[in-house]
């Protein structure tokens, strides 16, 4: 199954289950959302589930806060993230906000999906992450779906949380193969040990997973020593127990990621690191990030703006050289 | 208006500003703090509006405590939480500024400009889609109407026929500027025109803002789609505490101040129903007892617990999504 099929598959599930459930954002009903992610949902919910909207992104948030101020449990989609910009007031001073100032009165069991991350040449009004300041917000649940299945699960949960969620989903994932297993219990906030190893933890999300996952048997060649990737899943929550215990077992940790790096998401991971787990480290925290400049449109620019599985690959077995591995 | 709910607004309007003048003493005497924004001289409109559109889902401004009592909170739990007290309704953790009580669908309180209103949409499409008729009123000022979220509301409200009442209440500035130096004209209903059905009503006639109200929720239940009604009101005071209000002449103040909705409705009372000034003076004093003892259980209660502090950020139980 693709990751847009698994998304699709979620959001039918629990539309079927529960007819409070209403999608709306741009283009998601007659033509089945730009990443094919809502097609074929109209034809089974109706216009009135799937409700197009006008290209106003602060109304597409806000509208779901007032939905789901009303009872229903809206499913926003921002086409790409760096729209989201224009409906980060009703993010941030609504969606997070209003449980928490009426002491708990009002609840907002609401999801904004959000499509995001360099995809191929699309410049950089249309390439950025925001997980840095969306988990930067106090009462907003962000989650991040790096994998087919996780994607699946993570988002059901979503929907049917009464939390508001930002779901983060990467441009370049959604034609991405993978198993579901359809009756598997997922916790949505706990990070996924990709694969196992004994000697580097290497923390990341989204897309980097995958990137990760490609330079590691480079990394393993040329250090002798085996890598525990880390998938995190919840970037808030974290899930800083399954962490721990990585760390504990290897003693170093590299986060990658594919944002610029200055005020980048994963410093949250390597200031834990160095604040609560010090004495576990034989080698300084590094993180391996995106360049602090606007992602650029031509093609060997792009690539080097950000990390890629050789830059990892190189930039970790480096480091491992001079930390004594 | 027959004489029991013209006894009711009244008494709710002089509660109001009752309740408005102890407020303001308590935030001189340093019970409570930060922003107060003070509905005195517009108390008509908030306690005509609010009764007028009894059922249906309201959404408001931050200067909001006269409506939030006029639609039924507590007035101890009002001041309660101007003093940041944990029996306010929020438990001291919103403020003046918002103040939420779904049980009255009355969904606060939102102090930022506009922002209240594409959730109202929201809200109003719920309701549509529920298939309750009451509609959804939503409140904002002169100063919000100049801004994107006014502009895509009154857009998409219109496009989707939504059971909603957009009411600007017009009094003539935006914290200190004023509206037609940052707005082409004095009336805001002209944006609303291409869109939906506009009115406007003299916000300092209780009954007429309530006639007009009433007439506009029943547009509305009867499926005409969304109407724009604009309230012109008067501000006496500063936009909050912390504004001196200099940029009024003692002139525009005067002519403001001779439209007292309050004074209005007594001479209605007089001229309609006979009521004497004794009659009056009874509904003045038990505004005041009201205030006094909303003001003492505020005075007395507890603080909120710090670990409060860590309540309501997330929902207590988390819903299983394996079905």
């Amino acid at each position: 199954m693709l990751y847009r099929e698994a998304l699709n598959r979620a959001i039918d599930e629990t539309m079927a289950a529960d007819g409070t459930v209403v999608v709306l954002g741009e283009d998601v009903g007659l033509y089945g959302g730009s990443y094919r992610v809502t097609e074929g949902l109209v034809a089974k919910y109706g216009e009135e589930r799937l409700i197009d909207t006008p290209i106003a992104e602060l109304s597409i948030v806000g509208n779901a806060v007032g939905m789901a101020m009303a009872g229903l449990r809206p499913v926003a989609e921002i086409m790409t993230a760096n729209f989201s910009l224009l409906a980060f007031d009703q993010i941030i001073n609504h969606m997070a906000k209003y449980r928490y100032m009426s002491a708990g009165k009002i609840a907002l069991p609401m999801v904004v999906r959000f499509p995001q991350g360099v995809s191929r040449q699309l410049a950089a009004q249309h390439s950025e992450s925001y997980e840095q300041m969306l988990s930067a917000v106090p009462g907003l649940i962000v989650l991040a779906a790096g994998d087919v299945n996780y994607a699946y699960h993570a988002l059901k949960y979503a929907i049917m949380s009464d939390d508001p969620v930002v779901f983060i989903e990467h441009e370049l994932l959604y034609n991405k193969k993978g198993e579901v297993d359809f009756d598997a219990d997922i916790d949505p906030f706990k990070a996924r040990i990709v694969k196992e190893g004994s000697d580097i933890t290497i923390v990341s999300y989204l897309k980097m997973v995958d990137d990760v996952m490609e330079a590691v048997p480079q990394v393993e060649k040329e250090l002798g020593k085996t890598c525990e990737v880390v998938d995190l899943c919840s970037l808030n929550p974290v899930d800083y127990k399954t962490l721990e215990a990585s760390l504990k077992k290897t003693g170093r940790i590299v986060v990658v990621e594919e944002d610029h790096k200055t005020g980048g998401y994963g410093a949250q991971i390597t200031s834990w690191a160095a604040e609560e787990m010090f004495y576990s480290l034989d080698a300084p925290p590094i993180r391996i990030a995106g360049e602090d400049v606007p992602i650029p449109y031509n093609r060997t620019l792009e690539l080097a703006a950000i990390p890629t599985p050789e830059k990892i690959a190189k930039r970790i077995a480096e480091w491992g050289k001079t930390n004594g591995l | 208006m027959n004489k029991l709910l013209a006894e009711e607004i009244y008494y709710n309007m002089v509660l109001g500003r009752t309740f408005e003048l102890a407020a303001k003493e308590h935030y001189m005497a340093g019970d409570i703090s930060g922003f107060l924004h003070l509905d005195i001289g517009q108390e008509g409109f908030s306690v005509a509006a609010m009764k007028a559109f009894e059922k249906g889902d309201v959404f408001t401004t931050y200067r909001e405590h006269v409506m939030a009592i006029a639609r039924g909170m507590d007035p101890r739990a009002v001041m309660a939480e101007l003093f940041g007290k944990a029996g306010g309704i929020s438990r001291g953790r919103g403020g003046s500024m918002h103040l939420f009580d779904p049980s009255h669908f009355f969904y606060g309180g939102d102090a930022i400009v506009g922002g209240q209103i594409p959730n109202a949409v929201g809200c109003a499409y719920a309701r549509k889609f529920q298939g309750s008729e009451d509609g959804v009123m939503v409140i904002f000022g002169d100063g919000a109407s100049n801004g994107g979220a006014f502009f895509e509301s009154l857009n998409i409200a219109s496009a989707q026929k939504l059971p909603l009442l957009f009411v600007c209440e017009n009094n003539g500035y935006a914290i200190g500027t004023k509206i037609t130096r940052v707005a082409p004209f004095e009336k805001q209903a002209k944006k609303a025109e291409p869109y939906m059905m506009t009115k406007e009503v003299d916000g300092m006639d209780a009954v007429a803002v309530y006639e007009a109200v009433r007439e506009a929720q029943e547009l509305i239940q009867a499926g005409h789609g969304p109407v724009f009604l604009e309230a012109m009101t008067c501000r006496y005071e500063g936009h909050s505490m912390s504004d001196p209000g200099t940029y009024r002449s003692k002139e525009e103040m005067g002519i403001c101040k001779s439209k007292d909705a309050i004074e209005r409705m007594e001479s209605y009372l007089k001229t309609m129903y006979g009521l004497t000034d004794t009659q009056l003076q009874g509904v003045q004093r038990r505004a005041q007892a009201t205030v006094d003892d909303a003001a003492a259980f505020a005075a007395a209660a507890a603080e909120p617990e710090l670990s409060e502090l860590f309540e309501d950020v997330f929902c207590k139980e988390r819903v299983n999504a394996s079905f």
